[in-house]
């Protein structure tokens, strides 16, 4: 890098961005008014999708990146970034993002995937990406490739946090593992972890990813949003947890003040009355397999 | 040497950088979310992160007249990025109802660079800062359209759409710049800032000084 010319799209940059969204709630939105929603509700970004999760669900058929035009209001409607849903592998789907200027990119599990094998190439892209992972395995592949910031799959749609909760475990427990180890055995680790081992090394001595880590996938309640940040969530995605609730402006505001004071019981029992109906659950366990969302992406 | 207390206002955004550069300067460095939290510390560091959502949850929490107030008595405050947003008396770009803490007497517009991938990073001067230029950070960065007499410039862009624009600046106790110092190795910011801090303190009366010095404590 050329000391005195300025640089756009560095790793840096890309990781920066989601370093400013710690301790914050990011929102999925399907239109501009909800967008506008959100901000006023201290959302720190919103996610333009098609339809939310619940909806995909209910709807099924295929689910894809948003109307242009959608992203073009939800961008002219609010101050706070905007990121989008791409389809996992669908690298033009990223880059007719990427020209609509979106601040973030979600290569999501929760759209249809578009490739069974491959994920877009990330790094060759200027505006960051948000990846999926069920464990952290996953979590390093998805940053070997160009991922910027992590997310746990959850099982979005359900409003049910189990399977975020399974996932932030895995994460977390694969990390303080690997702080333990030595150098052979950091070897195997990579191995077992199909990860580069590089960054196996890099997360054993940092104690944490080198990217940032937010949760995602059912959380319906400010009760969901703090349990997830104690279980070292560094943010919040909520999808259809807050437009399929019965008072959404309440219930985002409520777990934004959640998510800040999520060690606060007093706090977090406060924000919690008076919200109104949550969405109605799904339970996990029952769902067939081809209707899992987090088995999508590899 | 008196080793001040400094917070970071914990409410959101990048919180934990900020307190480990505070660390390395010598200085106590706690989280700041509940006003008496606040009135603890001895200067008081605004994070980068949305400024809009720090915002609203300073005043929903009560954290925003005692802020104010705190930066009236001479609190001495460095904000970066979306501080500098918080520490500015005027807005421009941001929605019509966004409050601040103020302070600055200065003009700042919000996304002033632009959008993510108009983010960058680059090479930059700052006046009163010896060792050479500072490489800094910008993510949908502010930057200071208009100064008052009693603002100090410290730092521009040079070169580029955007040549001249200001980007760092000191009023009194305040600071601000549009990047990020917290995100690199440079503690040369934080320095400055700490420096300012136990001036600050060494000049207070005795028994006011360090009240708080030695409960540190992490945010989780």
């Amino acid at each position: 890098m050329s000391a005195q010319t300025p640089s756009t799209g560095t790793d840096r940059v890309k990781r920066g961005m989601a370093e400013q969204l710690k301790g914050g709630v990011i929102m999925d939105v399907v239109t501009p008014e909800q967008a506008k929603i959100a901000e006023d509700a201290g959302a720190v970004a919103v996610m333009a999708l098609e339809r939310v999760p619940a909806d995909i669900r209910a709807e099924g058929g295929i689910s894809r990146m948003s109307d242009p035009d959608m992203i073009d209001g939800i961008i002219r409607a609010v101050s706070i970034p905007v990121m989008a849903k791409a389809r996992i592998g669908h690298f033009v789907e990223a880059r007719v993002l990427q020209s609509l200027g979106v601040d973030y990119i979600d290569e999501s599990e929760v759209l249809t995937p578009a490739d069974e094998a491959h994920h877009i190439a990330k790094s060759e892209f200027t505006v960051p990406f948000v990846c999926g992972a069920t464990d952290l395995g996953e979590a390093l592949r998805r940053i070997s490739e160009g991922a910027a910031m992590i997310r746990s799959k959850g099982e979005a749609g359900t409003g049910n946090v189990v399977e975020a909760t399974r996932h932030m475990r895995s994460i977390r427990a694969g990390i303080r593992a690997l702080g333990t180890m030595d150098e052979t055995e950091l070897f195997v680790a990579a191995k077992e972890l199909r990860a580069p081992y590089d960054l196996v090394v890099e997360v054993a001595r940092l104690g944490k990813l080198p990217v940032v880590l937010f949760t995602a996938g059912g959380i319906a309640t400010p009760a969901d949003a703090a349990m997830m940040m104690q279980l070292g969530a560094e943010g919040v995605f909520v999808g259809s947890g807050i437009f399929k609730s019965g008072d959404p402006a309440l219930r985002a505001a409520a777990i934004v003040q959640a998510t800040t004071f999520h060690d606060d019981p007093d706090v977090i029992a406060k924000v919690s009355r008076g919200l109104g109906e949550a969405m109605v659950g799904l339970n996990v366990s029952t769902l067939p397999a081809d209707q899992r969302f987090a088995t999508r992406g590899w | 040497m008196t080793r001040p207390l400094i917070g970071v206002l914990a409410l959101q955004g990048d919180v934990r950088e900020h307190l480990a550069a505070l660390r390395d300067q010598g200085a106590g460095a706690v989280a700041v979310r509940r006003p008496e939290e606040l009135a603890a510390v001895d200067g008081l560091v605004l994070p980068g992160g949305e400024s809009t959502t720090i915002a609203k949850l300073a005043r929903r929490f009560g954290l925003l007249d005692p802020l104010r107030a705190a930066v009236r008595a001479g609190l001495p405050v460095y904000g970066s990025c979306a501080g500098m947003i918080l520490l500015a008396d005027r807005l421009l770009d941001a929605p019509q109802d966004q409050e601040t803490i103020g302070g600055l007497d200065v003009t700042v517009r919000r996304n002033a660079f632009g959008r993510q991938a108009d983010s960058f990073e680059s090479e930059i001067d700052l006046a009163g800062l010896g060792g050479g230029s500072l490489h800094a950070v910008f993510i949908r960065a502010p930057w200071v359209e208009e100064a008052g007499d009693e603002v100090v410039v410290l730092g521009r862009i040079v070169g580029g759409a955007a040549d001249g624009r200001i980007v760092a600046v000191r009023q009194g106790n305040l600071v601000a710049t549009s990047f990020h110092p917290e995100l690199t190795g440079d503690r040369r910011v934080h320095a400055l800032f700490v420096d300012i801090v136990r001036r600050r303190v060494a000049a207070r009366p005795a028994q006011q000084a360090g009240v708080a010095a030695g409960t540190e404590e992490e945010i989780s």
